[in-house]
């Protein structure tokens, strides 16, 4: 046990030494959350529009009045003539460009469904359907209004209601995924590339021949890890409450024992990736290339399952991160309890179990 | 004198390689064993099945009075060893890297307080004691590798081309080192490419594709070759 604590301290003295581990071990978490935080949203805000109104009446104004009124466009431009409208989009000012048609007052009242044509730069396709979802919804409550007091026969009335994230935060959708992708990169890659510099500088070889069993070296090296992690994974989850107002609905216990069920999986692929690795440079690209994009793209953390491919969704499921990501998401968001995770539990574990088992199996007692 | 090391008809095949070929040999205590042999010649190899990190393909050895194939874990409690790389952490200071290195043989606290002072005034390092290893001389390092390599008092040392890349001047003295080693029943095992350092070893082996073509003292090799030097005895052999 001392002898134990003596790796453990060394290995502590190599992290703490070390500014690039520093940095990856603490800078990390915080920037890629804060990014993930306030960089990334699905939401728009003062999108740029511009307005081609053929009628000028007194119908189109009102329309566009509300329509510059909202908080999620500003009115840039009023076009007079056709061409104008590609030179707009060319030149990147405005996102979308509404043009009403000749006489829309007129028709409207006459009952002849006058039309507003709405045009989206779809280079960003998710934008291009947010803005006209929100103008079409601008336009909708419009027609309401005029309507309210002629009484309509037949109408339904469809009433949203999002749960769990009702306001559609979409930093309650990365907390889960960034928290996943920072455990996978602390454990498995750091530890990866720790295992490989020893091989690189020779020490590896003398520990061999030391009394010290390989298990015990593999260890010694591999806990102080999982001690960082831990304390990484609190960093980010108290960021996420403090910061974005991210709610912890289920149990804090269970939450932790699934993120150290997480972590030792993350490890055991660390220790796998050093058993097949020479230097600390195929250990980073391995564990970036293997790990970290399927993690990123395969896992649900940004890009939803369900609309994958077939096969990409046969895929994912061997991924461990997207099990870690389903739990963090029910816990954290539904509240629920292991009655309901219990199926994505037993598989994480059972991965856990599969590559444990397989890198001490790999890990070569023997210097080759 | 008894016999520390006991190697015989040890064999080490990879596949349809034969990297070590029934070599055969037995070391005293105290002696200062030289391991010579050409790049590639199966010495790295030969010297891994002797420390017990590489299983023979058959043969029988004894390291201390201990099998090589049974008991790898006594054998690892008394040797030493020393690569070429002077495996030291670099970001750890000189204090550190010795109570690592003494821990990880179970030495005791005190032992370590003990060893360390002695080895830091043994070897005039009052001034560097709390530097990082990584800002030594690449000779400082190797002097401090071996003292680590012999902290817990092995039987045997296993030297692993100890004075690659390293100044005649400083050679010398870790010869010197060696050689005090030595005279207090340590028995030294070294492989070098060196060959005016072969001539500082009691005997020498000399392996060649896997063989031992020579083994004697090295006055009586040059007799036996009818040369001057080791280094045209080494010639010699590696042409035949």
């Amino acid at each position: 046990m001392k002898l134990f604590l003596g790796f453990v301290k060394k290995e502590f003295y190599h992290i703490l030494r070390d500014r690039r581990s520093l940095f990856i071990l603490f800078g990390m978490p915080i920037i890629q959350i804060l990014l993930f935080g306030f960089a990334i949203t699905n939401e728009i805000n003062n999108v740029n529009i511009a307005i081609f109104d053929h009628s000028k009446d007194i119908t189109t104004h009102k329309i566009i009045d509300k329509i510059s009124a909202s908080s999620y466009f500003s009115l840039n431009k009023l076009i007079e003539n056709e061409d104008d409208i590609e030179s707009v989009f060319k030149k990147g000012k405005v996102k979308a460009v509404l043009i009403f048609e000749r006489n829309f007052n007129k028709k409207l009242l006459t009952n002849e469904q006058p039309k507003v044509q709405i045009i989206t730069d779809a280079t960003d396709p998710n934008t291009a359907n947010t803005i006209y979802n929100y103008i079409n919804a601008i336009i909708q409550s419009y027609l309401h209004e005029i309507n309210k007091d002629v009484p309509v026969v037949y109408q339904i009335t469809p009433q949203p209601r999002m749960i769990y994230n009702p306001e559609l935060k979409s930093v309650f959708m990365f907390v889960p995924g960034v928290m996943t992708v920072i455990l996978m990169l602390v454990s498995a890659m750091m530890t990866s590339i720790s295992i490989t510099r020893e091989k690189e500088l020779g020490t590896m070889e003398v520990l061999l021949v030391s009394p010290l069993k390989p298990i015990q070296v593999i260890s010694g090296k591999v806990i102080p890890y999982v001690f960082l992690s831990v304390i990484n994974a609190i960093v980010i989850i108290l960021l996420s409450i403090f910061i974005f107002k991210m709610p912890v609905q289920g149990s804090l216990i269970l939450l932790g024992f699934e993120s150290v069920l997480f972590i030792v999986t993350a490890l055991a692929l660390g220790i796998l990736i050093s058993t097949i690795s020479a230097t600390q440079q195929t250990a980073m690209m391995i564990s970036l290339m293997g790990l970290m994009l399927p993690v990123i793209i395969l896992s649900g953390f940004i890009f939803p399952i369900d609309s994958m491919p077939l096969p990409l969704q046969i895929i994912s499921n061997i991924i461990p991160a997207k099990w870690f990501i389903i739990i963090l998401k029910a816990i954290m968001l539904k509240g629920v309890g292991i009655i309901y995770i219990w199926k994505e539990t037993l598989i994480l574990l059972g991965m856990t179990l599969f590559f444990v088992a397989l890198s001490t199996k790999k890990y070569k007692i023997r210097l080759e | 004198m008894e016999n520390v090391i006991e190697v015989n008809n040890l064999t080490k095949t990879f596949g349809a390689f034969t990297a070590v070929d029934a070599i055969s040999f037995q070391v005293k205590k105290g002696e200062i064993f030289g391991f010579l042999g050409a790049n590639g010649a199966g010495k790295t190899t030969a010297i891994k099945m002797l420390i017990g990190i590489t299983t023979p393909t058959s043969g029988d050895a004894t390291i201390a009075g201990f099998n090589v194939y049974t008991q790898t874990e006594s054998i690892k409690r008394n040797i030493g060893y020393m690569s070429q790389k002077f495996a030291l952490y670099d970001d750890l200071t000189v204090k550190e890297n010795i109570t690592f290195f003494g821990g990880i043989y179970g030495l005791n606290r005190n032992t370590i307080k003990t060893k360390t002072r002695e080895l830091i005034d043994e070897l005039k390092l009052e001034q560097v004691t709390n530097q990082l290893v990584g800002s030594l001389p690449l000779g400082w390092k190797q002097k401090i590798s071996f003292s680590v390599a012999l902290l817990h008092r092995p039987k045997i040392v296993f030297l692993d081309e100890p004075t690659g890349g390293v100044d005649p001047i400083t050679r010398r003295q870790f010869w010197e080192m060696i050689y005090k080693a030595a005279n207090q029943g340590t028995t030294i095992f070294v492989t070098t490419h060196y060959m005016d350092e072969a001539e500082y070893c009691d005997r020498v082996c000399i392996m060649v594709d896997g063989q031992i073509e020579a083994l004697d003292a090295p006055k009586n090799l040059k007799k036996t070759f009818e040369v001057d030097s080791m280094n045209e005895v080494f010639l010699k052999l590696a042409r035949r």
